[in-house]
């Protein structure tokens, strides 16, 4: 719980000796309770004080980093429910699940379809940056390890679900570089998993029965002194798991309880097996409502385009407008004497306007301009979409690469047509259509 | 120390809606929590799944869709078709064929097809305009007319033109008024607002706050969905307790990820999937931010999402 200023007042000397910098304890302590200051700016703390402050002022979900070097990744530090209260910051990843049920030929194709998709939207890679390696039933450490080891082969992070402490300290063994989360704590064996994962130095994932039995574990775990945890609130059917998901999140962000203080799994393999329609719903769904991992069968580009499109949206801050690198993008062919379109660099003018464009089939050049990524009547309105703007802009982007010489402006800026003309000798400039949704229609009268 | 297990209990639930007649109805609506918080308070009555079918036929559909209704030949087949998809609940009839810009059918042209889609189904209907203002503003009162006793949603109802549409719908003819504004809670409850004083019933009416594709400024959707069910519950917000239907459809079969064809993005793989999966995943994302019916195209995101739903509450 946030501690206010009286409180935090409490804790300090009251000596007002101005040496952080505050006139008086009391202007300091409201300072920390904005947080315009650290505590530790007062040299006059006691220990206690300090170590209940810290604790005190500590954020409600902690911040949990797994894998290594390119591949590292950060989980939880949320502060919200809903993105529309401030932002959400850690982005849910996606993990294809491997098992040793499977046989060699079906893990071969899967190993060979996991890398396959790999693709830039909006100046982000979009990939499975994670593989889930099940231990199945019955298999050994030996064919547990010779798994893992092929898995690792692959060079993403991975997530070892297994909840044998002695085959999983040897399959830690294979990858603990990688710093891959080990995933199989429960009630029965979390003080030899948590010895396993503390010894490799990784992440442990800790399930329960119900919501009670994984409290309890945490909790029992956070004594071993263990709070590099994530938790797997899979439950049994896909309505157990909903509620996990969502009260654990709630119970630390809503009611400040620390032990749920910590990401979660969602395992949509052990709730929606082989039907992979369904598991891309539940991806969507925990993708909305709290999943930090998500694990299914498979992420082909079925599943990848929406998955990765409906992330970049959802984790997007939002007060930052979403945007597209400024310059010219061919579109159907585009070559350098087609004709020239300008727009701003708000993506979603970006690919309203570009998925129209492509959908009229005629070859063209979109001229994306660096608008400070606002839609095209509020950049306007703010000086980054003018006459200048746009002819500067053309000069030297446009003018070297394309021929043409005829420029469609947003109907919109109408208005900026003879500032754009007078500035732009050579250039034939045309009003566009106000709204994306005509421009077929506009370039098929043209 | 077992789990403090808090519900969040509201005082205040979204309106339920009922659509159709007889003995084939469907409710809208009518839950007092968060979507799917079940752990909070039982679901009352779960969300709905429509099936979305055009007067332009199966132009455009792609390969999956076709191959489901080979065979229907006029829009009575292809209505009977629909309306007997697995985990499909009500029927949507959109008019696109009425859009000046493009096919231009007259008004006595589409109000035929509607006449045969509802003699060929007793299922809950849904009707939508052709996205033209001013079409849709003399097309959907006919429609409101030519339908009545069947209780339908006529959706489409705009600011621009809620005072034609609104009144035939939700006064002249007694059916349910679908209104729809821009992915903003403002505009939606203005609309509302203005509805409501036209003397249409507020318990007759249902929002399309407006939707997009997944990845095609989607976080505008999930959180104007997020303020309303947040303003209707906890502010108990009367102006914008309408249940909230979303045509998802329509925009995710529009988007490149859908369209392209194999041949044009061959490491894409197979279209149909592609459309699938972008219908059903931004379907998902919807009834997660509070869409209490969603309308899709393909059967096999019909029954995903259908599953889905019985499967969470």
């Amino acid at each position: 719980m946030a501690l206010n200023g009286i409180q935090i007042f409490k804790l300090t000397p009251k000596k007002n000796c101005k040496e952080c910098g505050c006139p008086t304890c009391m202007a300091f302590s409201m300072k920390v309770a904005q947080g315009a200051m650290d505590i530790s700016a007062c040299p006059h703390m006691s220990e206690e004080a300090l170590a209940s402050l810290s604790e005190a002022t500590a954020p409600p979900m902690k911040t949990i980093k797994i894998g290594a070097g390119a591949e590292e990744f950060t989980l939880g530090g949320e502060t919200v429910l809903f993105r529309h209260e401030k932002t959400f910051v850690s982005k849910t990843r996606y993990a294809v699940a491997l098992c040793t049920d499977m046989d060699d030929a079906a893990v071969d194709a899967k190993l060979a379809e996991i890398p396959a998709v790999d693709y830039e939207r909006i100046g982000e890679r979009m990939y499975a940056e994670l593989v889930y390696v099940n231990c199945g039933e019955g298999a050994d450490a030996a064919k547990y390890t010779e798994l893992v080891k092929k898995a690792a082969g692959l060079g993403r992070t991975l997530v070892l679900g297994c909840s044998d402490p002695e085959i999983a300290k040897a399959a830690i063994e294979v990858c603990k570089d990688s710093k891959p989360v080990l995933n199989g704590a429960d009630a029965s064996n979390y003080e030899a998993m948590s010895a396993v994962a503390t010894a490799a130095g990784v992440v442990l994932g800790v399930s329960g029965k119900d919501l009670n039995e994984l409290y309890d574990t945490v909790a029992a775990l956070e004594k071993l002194g263990n709070k590099n945890l994530v938790l797997d609130v899979t439950g049994g059917d896909i309505k157990a798991t909903f509620a996990n998901a969502v009260q654990v999140r709630r119970a630390a962000l809503k009611d400040q309880d620390r032990t749920f203080g910590y990401p979660s799994i969602v395992n949509t393999v052990k709730v929606a097996k082989g039907d992979k329609h369904l598991q891309a719903a539940l991806a969507s769904l925990f993708t909305m409502k709290y999943g930090s991992i998500i694990v299914m069968e498979q992420m082909t580009y079925a599943e990848a385009l929406p998955l990765y499109g409906l992330r970049q949206n959802v984790f997007t801050d939002p007060q930052k407008p979403m945007k597209v690198e400024p310059g010219i993008y061919p579109i159907n062919g585009g070559v350098e004497d087609s004709l020239v379109l300008v727009t701003v660099d708000f993506a979603l003018t970006y690919f309203v306007v570009s998925g129209e464009l492509e959908r009229s089939g005629v070859p063209l050049n979109l001229a994306i301009c660096d608008a400070g990524g606002l839609s095209v009547l509020t950049s306007w309105a703010a000086g980054k979409f003018s006459g200048s703007s746009i002819a500067k802009f053309i000069q030297e982007q446009v003018e070297p690469k394309v021929s043409c010489r005829k420029l469609v402006i947003p109907g919109k800026v109408a208005v900026l047509k003879g500032d754009i003309e007078s500035k732009l000798p050579g250039w034939e400039v045309i009003v566009g259509p106000r709204e994306a949704v005509q421009l077929v229609k506009f370039l098929k009268d043209m | 120390m077992p789990f403090n297990q808090k519900p969040q209990k509201f005082n205040a639930k979204i309106n339920t809606v009922t659509i159709g007649s007889g003995d084939k109805t469907v409710t809208l609506g009518g839950d007092s929590s968060f979507p799917f918080y079940t752990f909070d308070s039982e679901s009352e009555n779960s969300p709905k799944v429509g099936v979305e079918i055009s007067d332009m036929g199966l132009e455009g559909a792609s390969e999956g869709i076709k191959a489901y209704y080979e065979g229907a030949v006029t829009m009575a087949d292809i209505a009977k078709k629909a309306a007997a998809m697995e985990g499909a609940d009500f029927l949507a009839l959109v008019l696109e064929g009425g859009d000046p810009n493009g096919a231009d059918k007259s008004v006595e042209e589409l109000i035929a097809v509607v006449k045969e889609v509802a003699d060929a189904v007793d299922c809950p209907l849904v009707v939508e305009g052709c996205k033209n203002v001013e079409k849709d503003a003399e097309l959907l009162p006919k429609v409101a007319e030519v339908l009545q006793g069947r209780n339908v949603l006529i959706m489409s109802e705009k600011e621009e033109n809620y005072k034609a549409i609104g009144a035939a719908a939700g006064l002249a003819y007694n059916q349910i008024v679908g209104a729809e504004s821009a992915v903003d809670i403002n505009l939606a409850k203005q609309l509302n607002v203005v509805t409501s004083q036209l003397g249409v019933n507020a318990q007759k009416i249902v929002m399309n706050i407006g939707s997009a594709a997944v990845g095609y400024g989607y976080e505008y959707v999930v959180s104007t969905m997020d303020r309303i069910k947040g303003a209707a519950l906890s502010q108990n917000d009367n102006m914008l307790q309408m249940p909230i239907i979303t045509p998802v459809a329509s925009e995710t079969w529009g988007v490149k990820e859908a369209m392209a064809s194999e041949a044009d993005m061959p490491e894409w793989g197979p279209q149909d999937e592609r459309g699938i999966d972008m219908e059903i995943v931004t379907a998902a994302a919807d009834l997660a931010a509070g869409s209490d019916a969603v309308i899709l195209r393909h059967p096999q995101s019909v029954a995903t999402i259908s599953k889905m739903i019985k499967a969470l509450v």
